[in-house]
């Protein structure tokens, strides 16, 4: 299987990224690790006639904590996010849930802004993102936005980024103490995406908990907050009968494709199951009985 | 479309290949330049039968572009061995009868010739978890295991000599 023909450009900054996308308007796609679009385009359900390489733009890579906001440029592949000191201490939910994509290989070209941009509900960080209330920073013809991930997905494959945008960083608030977070996925097998998976990431103050996000993957048309499910414990002291209401309002919201990771009741279930595993590791975690 | 010059270096020589830029490595690697040790197994990025080390870190060369190794060094099974003397991978595999058909084999080498280098002395679970981007129909994969075990006694006894 080979891709469709197409123009190559490997442009070295970003500025001549955002020209080249301006210039080709819709015939050109940004090609970040490549694991996503490569394959969509050797089935033929993607055929850009130009791909703009971001591979070359040093600035989009990188991990730093500028005020309590951890940075993270788009280019960052899965393995870097693994082995960065710096996130394993300030917000390991990020390198836990990396742990859990593809394979060894897949997360030395993945990369956590293809993981974003691309929209597919299958991917991973897109809960995460929006259990740690990150934010997202678009660059395109007309300067720099900041928009939150929760919001910048409207459908599967489609979000906020305009023609002659790019991604080009994440930026997540460290955690405070007290905090804890999980992500649990169930998959069939290593590499495969999602049956369902769940992001939690709560904020002990004692017995309360003063804030909960919880956010679900591959259970809709894109990564869904689980708001209602969020307002059954925010504000209470947590107890197994609230978790179970927690779960409950979080599978009201799952609508999943049928696929051979199974139907809808199962899948449902499961992100209910992920739900109840991720909170109860989170308290865990933020009461400090857990690593 | 028009066809693009790129230079890289292969198993530590410069090679100069046209290719188109939608041509993929692995084709590139067995087609055009004739090493056909990589092999094409599953082409949707699974099995890591493809795999190769570019710049230092295991990618399946199936996913990608042969454009994109231009300036940048690739390292496939058939650099592996030095002056005709196998690598200690190489050598486990073989004492450890870590193949049965032998069509996984050298993705299983690259990627554990890198992993090694990643993980010198890896557990039995850390050797699972690094190898579980390829995949193997015959062996089962114990043997695999114990091969990349073997290597990684040999590696550390030659370093520590």
């Amino acid at each position: 299987m080979i891709p469709g023909s197409f123009e190559y450009h490997r442009p070295a900054t970003l500025d001549d990224a955002v020209s080249l996308l301006t210039e080709y308007g819709d015939e050109a796609r940004v090609l970040a690790g490549g694991h996503s679009l490569l394959p969509m385009m050797k089935l033929r359900f993607a055929e850009p006639a130009h791909l703009v390489d971001l591979n070359d733009i040093d600035t989009l890579k990188g991990i730093t904590e500028e005020q309590g906001v951890l940075h993270i440029g788009a280019m960052t592949t899965e393995n870097e996010l693994i082995a960065s000191s710096l996130l394993r201490e300030k917000c390991p939910l990020i390198p836990e849930a990396a742990e859990l994509i593809a394979d060894p290989q897949v997360r030395n070209r993945g990369t956590i802004g293809g993981d974003i941009a691309h929209g597919d509900p299958s991917n991973d960080h897109p809960a995460v993102m929006m259990a740690l209330d990150a934010d997202l920073v678009l660059r395109g013809p007309a300067g720099e936005r900041v928009v939150p991930a929760d919001g910048f997905y409207l459908g599967t494959y489609y979000t906020l980024l305009e023609p002659g945008e790019i991604l080009i960083g994440i930026r997540v608030p460290v955690p405070p103490s007290g905090s804890g977070a999980s992500y649990q996925k169930l998959k069939r097998k290593t590499g495969d995406y999602a049956t369902a998976a769940s992001a939690v990431c709560l904020q002990m103050e004692g017995d309360i908990c003063r804030k909960i996000n919880i956010a679900l993957t591959n259970v809709g048309p894109t990564a869904l907050k689980a708001d209602e499910a969020m307002q059954v414990l925010a504000g209470q002291n947590i107890n197994d009968s609230l978790v179970g209401e927690a779960v409950r309002k979080a599978m009201a919201i799952c609508d999943p494709a049928v696929d051979l990771r199974g139907d809808v009741e199962y899948r449902t279930h499961m992100a209910g199951e992920m739900t109840r595993r991720a909170i109860n590791l989170a308290l865990e975690r933020a009461r400090g009985n857990r690593s | 479309m028009t066809k693009q010059q790129i230079s890289f270096v292969l198993n530590g020589q410069p090679v100069e290949v046209l290719v188109e830029p939608r041509e993929l490595l692995i084709h590139t690697l067995r087609e055009q330049l004739h090493q056909t040790g990589s092999h094409i197994g599953c082409e949707t990025t699974h099995c890591g039968a493809c795999t190769v080390d570019l710049d230092g870190k295991s990618v399946k060369s199936c996913t990608v572009l042969a454009v994109q190794v231009s300036g940048r060094e690739v390292l496939t099974v058939e650099g592996l061995a030095v002056n005709g003397e196998l690598h200690p991978v190489q050598e486990g595999f073989m004492q450890e009868h870590g193949l049965q058909c032998g069509f996984c084999t050298p993705g299983m080498m690259m990627r554990a010739y890198r992993f090694l280098q990643e993980n010198p002395d890896p557990s039995e679970d850390e050797i699972r978890w690094g190898m579980s981007g390829n995949l193997c129909r015959c062996t089962g994969y114990q043997n695999i295991v114990k091969a990349i075990q073997y290597a990684a006694r040999k590696l550390q006894s030659a370093e520590g000599a």
